[in-house]
């Protein structure tokens, strides 16, 4: 709140062009006057996040699943995937939309790049970290390699699983903020590079919250969606301590 | 009478260097308690994991009522010092476990579960996560579901070697109590000498390198035992000959 009251201080009486430091006030007039375009910018980009994170999630536990499984594919992908992920996102952007246009498809593309590993380390980790006692219990029991994936390795994963949900979320957003920059005519990247242009900070200001909101919402919903998948850690985090 | 469970004869060695049991034999009768004693690191959890299946014995046989089920898993269940419940999953549900594992239906596995919470005592933690449950209650869980996935032998690793010594002589005294109304064949695998005379109705000596059995000792004590057995003359007899046995070889 002292940040704000000081912000807008410095911006009223300190004589700061608006084009350099717009006042918080200037970023609610923005918001005021852009909001429908805004809000449909958003959903453009909200739905290519939400796409690209399923997708992402969907191949990233695919991949995770397969690599637990076959030993030789997992010697032979992980360096791989490893490697994709040193590729910086803003050199790759441009060459997906040259290779695929300036829809959403490129748009996908980049998010499900960058969430799919996450998911997958943080999968591959919580497979392999189970209790070798408990697999040979429920071995001793007859169980097979599903039902100990389903019973053991999988709720075993699931704490992993959500914490890597929670970068890939915020990274989600972020690319496709960074992949409507470089091609495209919809989305709030897209928004981003025409008020950068017109050199309206206000409106920039303005497009730069409302994208953390949508994160920091994700990020949220996220968590909700943990609690109700994990019940037992409330009782297990209250026990522990 | 065959008996229950038969080990014939049982060589193991690692991966064919270390040889860590030599020509095992031993048998366990129906609803008969049978402790193997021996040190840490004799081969006694080697013995379990190749009667549960687990690993196969480069010779020698393990018979359930006459029948050849060498390295066949799915047969015997076995309980160790860890209770290995899993922690997201509902007491009730960690206990119908084996029954889920084998096929039956969720619904169905939780009430033939259910029918035995009240015998092992531990009624009303049905719906209670493990990490809620006390060290004790919860090997009484991890008893219900080694008994639940067979009814025939259970193979029990120092279930209760983790418990202080409080709780142990009360789990002690349950553990008699529950035996005595499901009559479970069981083999006990224990270091500890007062455990095994307690409990057992043989106790078998597991000593030297590689493991043998060296002993047979027969526990003549009726059960259900006395309430101060472990008081009596009688019992530091059976002490005082276990240890010079292990002592002597």
């Amino acid at each position: 709140m002292l940040l704000l009251a000081a912000w807008q201080l410095i911006c009223t009486f300190g004589n700061v062009p608006k084009y350099m430091l717009p006042s918080p006030q200037d970023v609610v007039k923005a918001f005021q006057s852009d909001w429908q375009l805004l809000m449909s910018h958003a959903r453009v980009t909200l739905t290519e996040t939400l796409i690209g994170l399923l997708l992402g999630i969907l191949i990233g536990f695919l991949m995770a699943v397969i690599m637990d499984r076959f030993i030789i594919l997992r010697k032979m992908i992980y360096p791989l995937v490893v490697v994709s992920q040193t590729i910086p996102t803003i050199a790759i952007a441009p060459l997906l939309v040259l290779w695929l246009g300036y829809q959403m498809l490129p748009k996908i593309v980049l998010i499900v790049l960058v969430v799919f590993f996450p998911v997958t380390v943080s999968l591959l980790e919580g497979f392999s970290s189970v209790d070798a006692d408990t697999v040979n219990l429920m071995r001793s029991m007859g169980a097979s390699r599903r039902q100990i994936f389903r019973y053991v390795k999988l709720p075993n994963s699931l704490g992993h699983f959500f914490s890597s949900l929670k970068i890939s979320v915020s990274y989600a957003v972020v690319s496709a903020v960074v992949s409507e920059w470089i091609g495209g005519t919809e989305g709030l990247g897209c928004y981003m590079t025409r008020v950068r242009k017109s050199y309206s900070s206000d409106k920039m200001f303005a497009v730069i919250l409302l994208i953390s909101a949508i994160s920091l919402i994700l990020i949220w919903l996220t968590s909700v969606l943990q609690r109700a998948c994990m019940p037992w850690e409330k009782v297990n985090k209250y026990r522990s301590h | 009478m065959t008996p229950k469970l038969e080990v014939r004869d049982v060589t193991f060695s690692y991966n064919n260097d270390v040889t860590v049991l030599k020509d095992i034999s031993l048998s366990l009768n129906d609803g008969e308690l049978v402790s193997l004693l021996g040190v840490s690191g004799g081969g006694k959890t080697t013995l379990f994991n190749v009667i549960a299946g687990l690993y196969r014995p480069q010779q020698g046989q393990v018979l359930l009522n006459g029948e050849d089920v060498t390295g066949q898993q799915g047969i015997f269940s076995y309980m160790l010092q860890k209770d290995m419940l899993l922690p997201y999953r509902t007491v009730e549900d960690n206990v119908a476990l084996p029954l889920i594992i084998k096929g039956t239906r969720k619904k169905e596995a939780r009430e033939i579960a259910g029918r035995h919470f009240e015998e092992f005592g531990i009624d009303g933690t049905q719906k209670k996560y493990p990490a809620e449950l006390s060290g004790g209650m919860r090997q009484r869980a991890a008893l219900l579901r080694t008994y639940l996935f067979s009814a025939e032998v259970a193979l029990l690793d120092e279930p209760f070697s983790a418990l202080d010594t409080l709780t142990k002589s009360e789990m002690h005294r349950w553990y008699l109590d529950v035996m005595d109304k499901i009559k479970l064949s069981t083999i006990f695998i224990t270091h500890d000498v007062d455990e095994a005379i307690l409990l057992s109705d043989r106790i078998y000596l597991l000593g030297g390198k590689p493991g043998t059995i060296t002993d047979e000792i027969v526990i003549r004590e009726p059960k259900p035992r006395r309430k101060d057995f472990n008081l009596t003359e009688e019992f530091l007899q059976y002490k005082r000959e276990i240890i010079s046995k292990i002592q002597g070889t």
